[in-house]
């Protein structure tokens, strides 16, 4: 068999990324989760917020050793696998993830310790104000990486010489223009992803009759976050859109399905068949007119299909085509089980309907394979370039010898699935312990630095548990959490 | 000063505190294996747990400032030595995650034992060997990227050798954070490996000067010798006052338990100097230099406000969290 240097690179990459993916997809929205618990337990004492804090506080942990290992290997990968690729663009994208180093990763990595292990060591303002760093820490990673995907996606401010890019304005490189809308929609995404992560578990310890206090308290919030995140999250998607459409017409064509080099009156495909031989779709079923409506916000509008380009400088239709209603998909589905929430709420059956709950516990992943989803519209859309319009992928890859490539791939793909399989134990059997007892906060003091407080605080914690035994006063206790 | 021979200076900080930090987190693995009950590798790892994070974000920035610095060099260096980085990257990756999951864990704890020390004997080893074949110079012809020209018997020297320094330096760590038995022991391995480490240092130095004749030219023409020669002298003398510490602690005299984890510090540091005197100003030996790899002005220049402000923040508030955890590791145990 003949083997392809260029596509055993591009899968093995595309494997390590898409595996790299889930978990920072996890964490920016968990650890930003984990911030307000902890400030909201500062603030009102309420122990539950400390319960949450503590409980997500461990599979935050292994979240993030996952994404901190798995993202090693990517800042390596450009160089061993495209060394072609660092050299060209390395003047631009490497001080921008230098940057990311700089600002962000090291930010989480020194104040990560104090989150996890100080809770004992530094009084709990300070362990707040550590939270509060790895949380910023986790977005303004995000950053940075944003900005140099983005830049792929949509260059701006360099010029270009002997071959190798070269930056004339880093505010134009920084913020190009496909970024301000990939960066809120990739945050607004990974707060909704920890969010349902969230939703998900609570409702199965409500289901499970488990833990019951903690799980109405994390359920009930999440739900709140997920009807302010969801259409906020499509608005943004819809700006998002119209940006592709602006600056990468191909993609937006893949992802609506439209093969003539100009259509109006573009429908919106529930679903189709793209066949890339015969340029166009098999099994078509569409609403008339509303794609021209979303796609350029009037009723017959025209926009740029397929067939404008060449075929060699098309993406994968199907892949695209698929990815992108996956994602919008789940989307509609999450804001669904928004609104039903409120619904729910209303009646006073939030905690009680046993199907809702089962929806919600199966929505846990849903946010990841959104995430995931979306990220095959933006980079298998992108294709065939890795810089676009600029530079093609096929022409960036390390000339390796091929069974090497092949061999670390394969090995990526044994380590990788082990540690998912791993990954997922762990978390089963972080749910199954649940979080702990109120009697094991009490018995931790946390916060035994600050004189004093660590006796108070017990005393508050009595006196909480004590209310919120009366079946009354937890009535009252979501009522004040509907105030917020 | 010369932008680019401020990034060469950059690169060489970042990759000295990795060697340095990652180093004796690295070589706690490596010790592993010399640690049998449960409780003592607990206080190994609990040692650890809450820096390794951080320590390995030095390797990170070392990639990232090529990356940024010297594009031509990160791609060449990267591509040509493929397979050993790829395999210290799996090996990092076991040893990652163990940290995580070996606390967790109830039936599954020797495999996260065996998956953290072999994760980090390996990283070690293949470090210690992309520094030997990269001080024998990577073939200028267009096999470099599939000939096994990292695998030679130097190459294995330098691999055991940077397996042997940093287990040195973790020995002495545990020094400083244990009391009683685990103390003890520390003490006696880091004595051990005092020596071995130095016979590396000199067999590995001798076989350089030897074969490398650029080096030797470097270290022994006219009166270069005289004037480099304190490297040697201090890194004896550096040796001596180790060992003495470490000696005297068997016997019951020492007080000062965190003074061999610096003096082992100083080790690696002259070892560095010494390589870096022999191959500046070459990135790639007898290739590329850090002035022909260096990236256009622009680049450089938007980096530098970033290094100049962020180095020392890191620096400060690494400095702090290693505070925060100051003491034994006995007295912090816990859990999150």
């Amino acid at each position: 068999m003949d083997l392809d240097v260029a596509i055993l690179s591009r899968i093995q990459f595309a494997f390590t990324v898409s595996f790299h993916i889930i978990f920072p997809s996890i964490t920016i929205g968990l650890a930003t989760l984990i911030a307000i618990w902890e400030g909201l337990w500062l603030k009102t004492h309420n122990p539950y917020y400390l319960q949450l804090a503590k409980f997500w506080i461990k599979p935050f942990a292994i979240t993030f050793g996952m994404g901190v290992v798995s993202g090693i290997v990517l800042s390596y990968e450009f160089g061993t696998n495209f060394s072609k690729f660092s050299e060209i663009t390395g003047a631009v994208l490497g001080p921008l993830m230098a940057y990311e180093v700089l600002t962000a990763f090291f930010m989480e990595a020194g104040f990560l310790g104090v989150m996890l292990f100080g809770w004992q060591r530094v009084g709990r303002k300070l362990h707040f104000f550590s939270t509060l760093v790895v949380m910023t820490g986790t977005w303004i990673s995000a950053f940075w990486i944003i900005a140099a995907n983005s830049w792929m996606q949509t260059p701006t401010g360099y010029k270009i010489i002997n071959g190798k890019f070269e930056v004339e304005s880093w505010m134009e490189v920084i913020f190009n223009p496909s970024m301000p809308y990939r960066l809120t929609h990739m945050v607004v995404a990974s707060l909704i992803t920890a969010t349902f992560v969230v939703a998900g578990i609570s409702a199965y310890y409500l289901l499970k009759k488990k833990n019951i206090p903690f799980a109405k308290k994390g359920l009930s919030m999440c739900m709140w976050f997920a009807l302010v995140l969801t259409p906020l999250q499509a608005w943004i998607g819809d700006m998002h859109g119209l940006n592709v459409q602006e600056h990468q017409p191909t993609k937006l064509a893949a992802m609506e399905g439209i093969w003539p080099a100009e259509e109006a009156n573009v429908p919106l495909l529930l679903f189709a068949m793209p066949n890339m031989k015969t340029e166009s779709n098999d099994y078509e079923v569409g609403i008339p007119n509303l794609g021209s409506l979303i796609l350029t916000h009037s009723w017959d509008g025209a926009v740029q299909g397929l067939k404008a380009v060449p075929p060699e400088d098309r993406p994968n239709v199907p892949l695209v085509f698929w990815s992108f209603r996956v994602m919008v998909g789940i989307g509609f589905g999450m804001m669904g089980i928004a609104v039903l929430a409120l619904l729910l709420r209303r009646k006073g059956r939030l905690f009680e309907n046993k199907p809702f709950l089962a929806l919600v516990t199966l929505f846990t992943p849903m946010g990841v394979i959104a995430v995931l989803a979306g990220w095959y519209v933006v980079e298998i859309g992108r294709q065939p370039w890795i810089v676009y319009n600029l530079v093609r992928t096929s022409e960036i890859v390390s000339p390796l010898p091929p069974e090497r490539v092949l061999f670390t791939l394969i090995m990526f793909v044994i380590i990788y699935s082990l540690l998912i399989g791993v990954y997922l134990y762990f978390m089963r059997k972080l749910i199954k312990k649940g979080p702990p007892s109120m009697a094991a906060l009490e018995q931790q003091l946390i916060g035994m630095k600050a004189p004093g407080y660590a006796l108070a605080w017990v005393k508050t914690l009595q006196h909480k548990e004590l209310q919120t035994n009366e079946p009354q006063s937890n009535e009252s206790q979501n009522k004040a959490q509907g105030d917020k | 000063m010369d932008l680019a021979l401020f990034y060469f200076l950059v690169l060489g900080f970042a990759i000295f505190m990795y060697v340095l930090l990652d180093g004796f987190d690295l070589g706690i693995g490596i010790l592993y294996p010399w640690f049998n009950q449960d409780d003592e590798r607990d206080h190994l790892m609990r040692s650890i747990s809450h820096v390794w994070d951080g320590n390995e974000t030095w390797l990170v920035f070392g990639g990232v400032v090529l990356f940024a610095a010297f594009p031509a060099a990160y791609a060449g260096i990267t591509s040509t030595f493929y397979l050993p980085i790829m395999l210290m990257l799996f090996a990092l990756i076991f040893r990652g995650v163990a940290f995580e999951y070996r606390f967790k864990s109830d039936t599954s704890r020797p495999y996260w034992d065996v998956a953290f020390s072999a994760g980090s004997a390996i990283a070690a080893f293949c470090q210690g060997m992309l520094l030997g074949s990269l001080v024998q110079g990577v073939p200028t012809d267009v096999d470099s990227l599939s000939s096994l020209h990292w695998l030679t018997p130097f190459s294995i020297l330098t691999g055991f050798s940077v397996m042997a320094g940093y287990a040195l330096l973790a020995a002495c760590y545990l020094f400083m954070k244990s009391r009683g038995r685990i103390q003890a022991h520390s003490a006696k391995l880091a004595k051990r490996l005092l020596l071995i480490t130095i016979l590396a240092m000199v067999i590995v130095s001798l076989w350089t000067v030897a074969s490398q004749v650029d080096i030797r030219q470097r270290w022994f023409s006219g009166l270069n010798f005289l004037w480099l020669s304190p490297l040697p002298i201090i890194t004896l003398v550096v040796a001596v006052l180790a060992w003495k510490d470490l000696h005297h602690h068997s016997i019951g005299e020492n007080h000062h338990e965190g003074r061999p984890f610096w003096y082992a510090a100083t080790l690696f540091l002259l070892g560095f100097a010494g390589l870096v005197v022999g191959l500046f100003p070459y990135l790639i030996p007898r290739q590329l230099t850090f002035m022909d790899a260096a990236s256009p002005d622009s680049s450089l220049l938007f980096l530098l406000p970033g290094i100049c402000i962020f180095v020392p923040l890191i620096c400060a508030y690494t400095f702090w969290g290693y505070r925060v955890f100051a003491g034994k590791v006995e007295d912090y145990q816990e859990g999150y």
